[in-house]
Order: C-alpha cells, then sequence, then structure tokens
C-alpha cells in the first residue's frame, strides 16, 4: 500500500473539518472495501478518516414508523438487531447473507450505500424500501441518492449520518449470490410500502435500479405467480466472466418470483 | 507514524508503526506471532483471522491504527500451556488439516462461531465458516472438528 495518513475523526463535525481541510482525503468506516481498494493501488488517497464507532454515527432505533440506522452500523449488528428483526425481518436477512461473518464484523451500512458497488446487497433495500439517506448537510431520497456504477449524490466530503426506513407492511429479499464472495450475481428486494409496491434489483445491472414491470404487475396485490409472465430486457444489464447478461436476467426473474413466495408465505 | 498500544493474547504492547501498517503485519512483522497466516491479498481466505474485542476479523483488512486500545487474540492465545484449546484439539482429532496453512484461521472463525451459536447444523457451520478458504479442500473433516468441539464445549 502507497503511504498515508491515519486520522481518527473525534467527531462528526471533526471528520467533516477534516475532510474539507483535505481534499484528497478518503472517509473509512469499516473499511472492507476501502482497505482492499487500497492494497490493490486502485485508490491513493493522501489522508484515511476513521469514523468507524463515531456515536453520532452510531445506533438502531424504531421511532414511529420509522427504522432509523446509524452509517458506522456493522452488518453483524443490524443481522443480530432484535429492534430490526422486528420492525423489518427481511433487512435483518439481507444484512446476514452479505460477504462472510468476519466482513460483516467490520462493514458497515453506510460505507455499503455510500460506496454503492453494483453488486452490493444493501442498495436494494434502501431503494425498495423508499429510505431517506441522512448526511451531515441534508436529506436525500433513496431514489435520487443512487445514480449508476457506484456513483451516489454525495458531494466531496459529505458524509452519511444514518439511513432512516419507513416500516413497510410487508417486504422480501432474495439473491443469487457469487459463489466465491457471496455478492449478488442478481438480488430482488420486494417492498410492500405506503407509497405502493417497491421492487428493486442490484447485482445484474450497472447499479441498482427500480424493477418498473414487476412493480406494475403486483400493484394490482401480491398475488402467487404474480411475476409469472414477466421477461427481464437483458439488452442493458452487466456482462462479465462471471455470467452473461442473458442469464442475469434470467436469475433477476427467478429471484423475483423467490422474494414474492417468501413474502406470501 | 502511529503508536499503537494493544493487548495480544493477554499482553500489553506498545509499538510505534507506519500509518499504512496492517494488524497482520503488527502481529507477524513486530510481534513475532507468525501463527497468524496471510493467504490472499483480496480478503477473501479468512488465513489470518483473529479476534478483535472478541470478534472474528481479517487482520489483513484492517488497520494496526484501528486496534489501538483494542484486546487481540491470536492463535498463539488459544492454548493454555500444554493443553490445547478444544478446537484445537478437535481439529487434531478429526483430521481437520492437511498443510495446515489455512488451520490458524479456520480455528478462530470456529472458536468465534461457537461462542454465537455454542450448536450449529451443518447449513449454519457452511455459513459461518463461509469467509475461510481450505486450498486443500479438506472441509468434510473441518466441520466435523467443529461439531466435536461444539460437543466438548457444550
Ligand atoms: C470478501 C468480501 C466479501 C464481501 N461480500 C459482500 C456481499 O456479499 N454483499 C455486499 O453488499 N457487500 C459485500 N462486501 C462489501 C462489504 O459489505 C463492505 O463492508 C461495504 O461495501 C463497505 O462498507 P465499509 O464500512 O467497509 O466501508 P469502507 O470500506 O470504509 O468505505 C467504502 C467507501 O465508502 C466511503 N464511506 C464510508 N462511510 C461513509 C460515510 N458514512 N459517508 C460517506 N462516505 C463513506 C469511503 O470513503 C469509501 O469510499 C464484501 C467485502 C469483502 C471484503
Ligand atoms: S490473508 Fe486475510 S483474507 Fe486472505
Ligand atoms: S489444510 Fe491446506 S489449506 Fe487448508
Amino acid at each position: 500500500m502507497h503511504q498515508f495518513s491515519y486520522l481518527k475523526a473525534k467527531s462528526l463535525a471533526d471528520a467533516a473539518a477534516l475532510a474539507k481541510a483535505n481534499p484528497e482525503a478518503k472517509l473509512m468506516s469499516g473499511g472492507m472495501t476501502l482497505l482492499p481498494t487500497l492494497k490493490q493501488g486502485l485508490a491513493q488517497p493522501s489522508h484515511l478518516i476513521d469514523i468507524g464507532g463515531l456515536k453520532e454515527l452510531s445506533g438502531i432505533e424504531v421511532k414511529g414508523d420509522v427504522l432509523s440506522i446509524g452509517a458506522v452500523t456493522r452488518h453483524y449488528d443490524v443481522a443480530s438487531s432484535a429492534a430490526v428483526a422486528k420492525a423489518i425481518p427481511a433487512l435483518s436477512y439481507l444484512a446476514n447473507q452479505i460477504g462472510d461473518p468476519q466482513v460483516r464484523n467490520r462493514g458497515t451500512i453506510g460505507g455499503s450505500v455510500a460506496n454503492n458497488d453494483p453488486a452490493a446487497d444493501y442498495p436494494s433495500a434502501v431503494l425498495a424500501l423508499n429510505a431517506t439517506i441522512v448526511t451531515d448537510r441534508r436529506e436525500i431520497a433513496a431514489d435520487d441518492f443512487f445514480q449508476g456504477m457506484f456513483a451516489t449524490a454525495l458531494e466531496e466530503g459529505e458524509i452519511v449520518v444514518r439511513i432512516v426506513f419507513p416500516l413497510p407492511k410487508r417486504a422480501a429479499y432474495e439473491k443469487f449470490p457469487h459463489p466465491a464472495s457471496g455478492y449478488a450475481m442478481a438480488g430482488v428486494f420486494i417492498a410492500e410500502t405506503a407509497a405502493g409496491v417497491r421492487v428493486a434489483v442490484t447485482g445484474a445491472g450497472p447499479g441498482v435500479f427500480r424493477w418498473s414491470d414487476a412493480e406494475k404487475a403486483l400493484a394490482g396485490g401480491l398475488k402467487a405467480g404474480a411475476l409469472d409472465a414477466l421477461t427481464v430486457d437483458a439488452t442493458d444489464l452487466n456482462e462479465d466472466f462471471h455470467a452473461t447478461r442473458e442469464y442475469r436476467a434470467n436469475l433477476v426473474q427467478v429471484m423475483g418470483k423467490r422474494a414474492l413466495q417468501k413474502l406470501l408465505a | 507514524m502511529a503508536k499503537i498500544q494493544l493487548t495480544v493474547n493477554g499482553a500489553s504492547h506498545t509499538r510505534e508503526v507506519e500509518d499504512r501498517t496492517l494488524l497482520v503485519d503488527l502481529l507477524r512483522d513486530h510481534l513475532g506471532l507468525t501463527g497468524t497466516h496471510i493467504g490472499c491479498d483480496t480478503s477473501q481466505c479468512g488465513c489470518c483471522t483473529v479476534h478483535v474485542d472478541g470478534r472474528a476479523v481479517k487482520s489483513c483488512t484492517m488497520l494496526a491504527a484501528q486496534v489501538n486500545g483494542a484486546t487481540v487474540v491470536t492463535i498463539e492465545g488459544m492454548a493454555s500451556g500444554d493443553k490445547l484449546h478444544p478446537v484445537q484439539q478437535a481439529f487434531t482429532d478429526c483430521h481437520a488439516l492437511q498443510c495446515g496453512f489455512c488451520t490458524p484461521g479456520m480455528i478462530m472463525a470456529t472458536a468465534a462461531l461457537l461462542k454465537d451459536n455454542p450448536q450449529p447444523t451443518d447449513e449454519e457451520i457452511y455459513h459461518g465458516l463461509e469467509g475461510n478458504l481450505c486450498r486443500c479442500t479438506g472441509y468434510i473433516n473441518i466441520v466435523k472438528a467443529v461439531k466435536q468441539a461444539a460437543q466438548t464445549l457444550k
């Protein structure tokens, strides 16, 4: 790894000030994406600003009809939280499917959402559940936040503070994991929300997206077999040495049907 | 440079290291604890698994600076004198190793798994050891060893 300076932020304000003072710095939360990236020489920040464990960015709370999760909350803490299991069981399930135990013990929801890996799990939940991303500057709706491969609405030095999920009536997630990494080859999150049924797909395209055909098919009610007649257009999906775009299109359909089955079970 | 104070296997250490130093390099190169292995450069193999404040982590994917003030347990801290830890004993009894390169990480991951879930099913063992690869592919005996260790620790 190239040389950098490590800075431990003392507070959210301190982290923001450090980011402002050091334009070539990068924020580090769990480091489970950032450190491998640095090891491969794919990024060369001047400083790492460690925000892991900051109090203002921690905690899981259900208040009224929303679940709020602090940005530095680890996947393990989401997966093992009784509050999350009660409020949005599909989210606990999703968190427990990320990577492996060691990754879940370090990686955080804020890091995953800010990174917006096209094969990451959380973005599908954030988008389908119509969550809000709260930063140190503003609140961003999920529909505006994710902007394609590794791209988000975050500005230079903007820090994700927490993610706020409105509680759905019900929700389910199914993914086909890559057998080596665990990342989603295709993952489908279906949520019955106050704003209607929302379906988000990760892993298959260049970034998480809403599957509008499935949303239309489910708009009249969540019924078994409602997705059976759909086909998925492969044109804009990812193709790489793991899978062709046609294979991914098929996986989206299968994961969608499985998620629906699970939701109705 | 970063000044790191940490407790490893019960002993307190203070070292001054470059900011970019990985925990695994601090353990191996600065503290001489070479039982923790490095098997990949991509955070995937789990050979480098140690416990930080009681939880299994990949020490190749943490900076030494991130464990400042923490308590670390490595494979060297598992046995008590000549008496192997029940997980180590189970790996020996069940012939759960061939070349042995993945073994320290497997043992640390198993010990962490059994702490969270003392009586795992086969499926739960596969899920719990997802982050550890054995290049000799001796998984069947590894799963046997996890079950034996679970019995002993009961
Ligand atoms: C072997 C392995 C397997 C994995 N498998 C999966 C998987 O199956 N599914 C999955 O979804 N993920 C997977 N991951 C990724 C893992 O979930 C990461 O933890 C996660 O993507 C990033 O979280 P982090 O806290 O580690 O972020 P970091 O690595 O610390 O940061 C990632 C990026 O986000 C930025 N950032 C971090 N926090 C904030 C913040 N609060 N505000 C603004 N920017 C911020 C950083 O600057 C950096 O650019 C895997 C990782 C590994 C190593
Ligand atoms: S050496 Fe750490 S995961 Fe392979
Ligand atoms: S025993 Fe050789 S790598 Fe596992």
